[in-house]
């Protein structure tokens, strides 16, 4: 059988000569055969005769011969490709029209699914990444405090628990630019973040060059060092090959490169999507963090074998043990039912689960469009190809030989369709990867991979039986008689195409109303987002880390000097022509957060199970310059260290305290809270500020002022009646006048923060509406393909009725009604279906109802508007057909 | 290869062939068709062209060879010889097509009263 097989590939490729020898073998046996006919007395052409009868006709021998000789069903494809290539160049137009929607409708299906696979299917690029976890507490109040360690919890949990091959964490407080990298005399701005020594290893991370960090780097007295991004390394270094042992001057303190990560690693599209990350330097979890409180994020290896459940078992054991501070017995116990390990890959892209899946039926449906659009097409052509059919069916081709041809040619095109459509999404991707400020995980990780690949020659194939197998079918089982009469314009199959193509637009535009539904409930609720009052005013202002150093022999010392620089640095600012305001705080609204606990009034028990404010450490005008309103008085320059200890609560915090307290009138402003026996005279309530997000509820904030309490970094707060951009340079020539250490830290208009927090929202929002846009143009197409080709088959019978005395008016309206039906039709069964689906969308919506008419209403009136369109162009032509020429045609 | 009703009717002419190579030696084309006709009485209403796809098939399976050679009347022709497997093989099939007919004839000669079938009672068998 083996060698069978052989012998047919290889006689396959040996056609030609076999062809020949073939040719001279039968003409030899007919040579032989008219001899002995001859011999027996037959006149030559009576030999002859005779002798072709008894072979049975040399072309059925020959095709036997072939069939049994090589692999005739290649044959026969090679032969159907030749022949479909040569239609379709014939028929350029159709060729470009179908390729082009195929394209857009299978570009955007590997577009998404990349994003999908890199999201949502791919495992997260780490070695066995199924075994990483992330340890938090379940979604808490209190922002990043209450999702964050102390260094003891670390310890304990690390020690204590069994079910990981190790746990490791990074402080999860460092703001943007918080390192001054000094270089040929410049001073550049970086990130960096600090990662348990054990980092790497956790996650399975091996250097590009050079080594990674070493438990005894995060010793008390290691020599400083940093490991680089490979970007960074790119960028600032431009690639130096030698640059692993090296010293760099940062923050003013010789540090050593060790290391450079590889590129596969972006710690910022892992775990701080949206931001990007320089360079990464090892904590000393023995050195000052030692008393920091909670800032260590967690994250786990488990061992091999071990299952999640296992290791929640085991957390939910062991967190009671941990204390938040070991030298603070009543503060063990506070981890209770606080360390929850889940998937990391849950952690880092699971919140994006509902909306990539929104996403990926989105472009479903755009290929789905694509298929019935290209349905339409093929069947008009099939239509007018019907003759042709009907005569290969005359000659002897089977019904599986047609659909096979048509088929072929469905392939061919769904080919072509989808090697342009790769090089779209090649297009779409590229342009995504490079998205850095989009705040969604994994982003710069995007590419076609193999899998994308594999996914397109799936919906290339999947697409091509769908759109090609409904026109081939119809076509074959054409009456051969019926179509060889059929003029095309009569009555018969074309009018069953015609209720055929109706059912396909129907469907086309259906689907659209289903999408621009989406579409249009992700607009409006994107809309609301913009509307939310955010608690400050992002437009005109902007921030700068100003670097400041406030080292001092005593604390008095210290906060008497940074009171003086701070007070500076705010005078010599506003001082700039257009500068309206300045401020500072140590984290920005939408930035970083923190808590340090619950202050309440004296004498009031803390209820159980209550999360503490969000801190913020600010300067007097800092609330001014962001643009929150205050009731009472704002901080001032006389709130010293040993006057009295003042603050500003936001009003969720105000209404809750008073509340609790019963306090009289019920308003906090003017009470005394107690902070571990410090009164804090509370002297001013503000505006409730979106400190995580956009979207969801604010939570307690409180403020001190930085004249009593370290801040930990200084954010510069200026709000201008100037573009941000035109006061950069006068702005860093004012702090390097006081400080010249100051690097030139990006100047970040507060906007970017909020865009950077609503653009998954946005993106997702801007994806289904261009599908929308895509699918509502196909649809167009398919109603202005199927109108047109109603009245090119109606020429007569209008021609007839205009000489009948139809005005023009009348003609046109008949044609819109047409129309207009198809389309009422497909808005109704999309609506129908939109309501239905409209579940599957709700979670994503913002303040806005999945029923909501105004985009219901909305959507339909632009269906109709855009059918009206599409049928007008047809119907224009249909009332300027001239009578005469009409009749005459046929 | 799926046997099929055809596969049947294939393989006698191919072993048609096969015999008829293995008695007369080599021959080309015309000779074995007119052989098989001759042979079988003008029984087998042979298309003669047939035979050159049952020839390429054998020679694909290795059973045949194949060679240009002159024929007796000095025309030039493919003649064909049958190779060791190909007797082999002849032998195989020409035992397989005793026992065939063998049985075919028994079961169709065999002249038993209808109703040789057991009863059933009630039993779903």
């Amino acid at each position: 059988m083996m060698r069978r097989s052989i012998e047919r590939v290889r006689a396959f490729f040996a056609k030609r000569r076999l062809d020949r020898e073939l040719e001279d073998e039968l003409a030899a046996h007919l040579e032989f055969a008219i001899e002995e006919n001859l011999e027996r007395g037959m006149k030559f052409e009576e030999a002859r005769r005779r002798a072709l009868v008894s072979m049975g006709g040399l072309e059925q021998a020959k095709y036997k011969h072939r069939e049994a000789r090589g692999l005739m069903k290649i044959d026969i494809l090679l032969y159907d490709l030749r022949y479909t290539f040569r239609t379709l160049g014939r028929d350029l137009g159709f060729t470009v029209a179908a390729v082009l929607i195929l394209s857009l409708g299978i570009g955007a299906n590997v577009a998404v699914f990349s994003v999908v696979n890199t999201l949502l299917l791919r495992p997260l690029p780490f070695p066995n990444a199924q075994e990483l976890v992330w340890i938090a507490p379940p979604p808490t109040k209190c922002g990043l405090s209450c999702a964050t360690y102390s260094t003891d919890a670390y310890d304990e949990f690390r020690t204590g628990s069994r079910s990981y091959q190790d746990v490791t964490g990074y402080f999860a407080f460092s703001n943007p630019d918080n390192m001054s990298l000094t270089r040929n005399g410049e001073i550049i701005p970086a990130t960096s973040i600090d990662v348990i020594a054990n980092f790497f290893q956790v996650l399975g991370v091996h250097p590009a060059m050079g080594r990674l960090l070493r438990p005894e780097d995060g010793l008390n007295g290691a020599p400083p060092v940093i490991v680089l991004s490979n970007p960074w390394w790119r960028r600032q270094f431009n690639s130096d090959p030698n640059i692993v042992g090296k010293t760099l001057d940062i923050n003013h303190q010789q540090v050593t490169v060790i290391g450079v990560l590889p590129a596969s690693f972006d710690f910022g599209a892992v775990f701080a999507p949206g931001t990007k990350v320089d360079a990464l330097t090892p904590l000393n979890l023995y050195g000052p963090p030692r008393n920091w409180g909670n800032i260590i994020t967690m994250i786990g290896r488990m061992k091999p074998g071990v299952m999640l459940p296992q290791a929640r078992q085991e957390a939910a054991a062991v967190a009671p043990r941990k204390c938040w501070n070991n030298n603070q017995p009543q503060s063990c116990g506070s981890y209770k039912d606080g360390v929850v390990p889940v998937p990391l890959k849950d952690y880092v892209s699971g919140r994006l689960r509902r909306s990539l899946i929104v996403l990926w039926s989105a472009v479903g449906m755009i290929l789905l469009i694509a298929c019935v659009n290209l349905s339409n097409l093929l069947l008009a052509r099939s239509t007018a190809r019907s003759k042709e059919f009907a005569m290969r069916a005359a000659l002897g081709a089977s019904r599986m030989r047609i659909v096979g041809q048509l088929l072929t040619e469905s392939m061919v095109l769904s080919a072509m369709g989808a090697a342009a459509g790769l090089g779209l999404a090649w297009m779409l991707i590229y342009w995504l990867a490079h998205q850095g400020s989009v705040a969604l995980p994994l982003l710069d990780t995007l590419r076609i991979d193999g899998a994308a690949l594999a996914w397109t020659v799936l919906i290339a194939v999947v697409a091509a039986v769908l759109f090609g197998l409904a026109p081939g079918l119809r076509t074959a089982s054409g009456n051969l008689h019926e179509s060889l009469k059929d003029s095309g314009s009569g009555s018969g199959q074309g009018r069953k195409h015609e209720r055929l193509r109706s059912v396909l637009v129907v469907t086309e535009v259906a689907l659209a109303s289903v999408l621009l539904v989406s579409a249009g409930l992700l607009l409006r609720s994107f809309l609301h987002v913009l509307d939310v009052d955010l608690g400050f005013e992002p437009a005109r202002a902007a921030a700068i880390n100003a670097i400041y150093d406030d080292s001092a022999p005593t604390e008095d010392a210290g906060a008497a000097k940074l009171t003086a620089i701070f007070q500076q640095m705010i005078a010599r600012v506003e001082a700039i022509p257009g500068v309206q305001a300045a401020g500072i705080t140590d984290y920005l609204p939408l930035g970083g957060n923190r808590s340090w606990g619950l202050p309440l009034p004296k004498g009031i028990q803390a209820p159980k199970g209550l999360d503490g404010p969000l801190v913020y450490v600010i300067t007097p005008g800092y609330l001014r310059a962001v643009g929150t309103r205050i009731r009472g008085r704002d901080f001032n320059w006389d709130d010293k260290l040993h006057s009295q200890s003042v603050v500003i609560i936001n009003q969720s915090f105000a209404h809750f305290l008073a509340g609790l307290a019963k306090l009289p009138g019920g308003d906090a402003l003017g009470q005394t809270l107690d902070s571990g026996g410090q009164p804090l005279t509370i002297v001013g309530i503000a505006d409730d500020v979106h400190e995580e997000n956009t979207e969801s509820n604010t939570t307690w904030q409180i403020y001190y002022p930085a004249t009593q309490t370290g801040p930990t970094s200084a954010q510069l707060v200026i709000r201008s009646s100037l573009p941000p951009a035109a006061l950069a340079n006068s702005v860093l020539t004012a702090l390097r006048s006081l400080n010249p250490k100051q690097p030139a830290s990006e100047f970040r208009p507060l906007t970017t923060y909020v865009d950077r927090a609503n653009s998954p929202r946005r993106f997702f929002m801007l994806m289904v509406a261009s599908f929308a846009g895509l699918g509502l143009l196909l649809a167009a197409i398919g109603i202005y393909g199927v109108i047109s080709y109603t009245v090119t088959r109606q020429t007569q019978e209008i021609g007839i009725r205009m000489a009948l005395g139809a005005t023009m008016g009348r003609v046109q309206r008949q044609v819109l009604s047409i129309t207009l039906r198809l389309a009422i039709i497909g808005i109704a069964l999309g609506a129908a279906v939109s309501l239905a689906a409209a579940k599957l969308i709700a979670s994503l919506l913002f303040a806005t109802s999945p029923w909501d008419g105004v985009t219901y209403v909305a959507v339909a009136l632009a269906l109709l508007i855009v059918a009206l369109v599409a049928g007008y162009l047809p119907a224009r032509r249909a009332s300027r057909i001239n009578p005469m020429v009409a009749l005459r045609a046929n | 290869m799926s046997p099929s009703k055809l596969d049947l009717l294939q393989g006698t002419l191919d072993l048609m062939v096969l015999k008829t190579l293995s008695a007369m030696g080599p021959m080309h084309g015309y000779g074995i068709a007119r052989r098989i006709e001759q042979v079988s009485g003008n029984e087998v209403l042979l298309n003669q062209g047939t035979i050159y796809a049952s020839l390429v098939r054998l020679e694909q399976r290795g059973w045949i060879g194949s060679n240009w050679g002159v024929s007796g009347n000095n025309r030039k022709a493919k003649f064909y010889a049958i190779t060791t497997a190909g007797r082999r093989q002849f032998e195989e099939d020409t035992a397989y097509w005793r026992r065939l007919t063998g049985v075919m004839d028994r079961v169709l000669d065999s002249n038993d009263e209808p109703g040789i079938l057991p009863e059933v009672n009630g039993e779903t068998a």
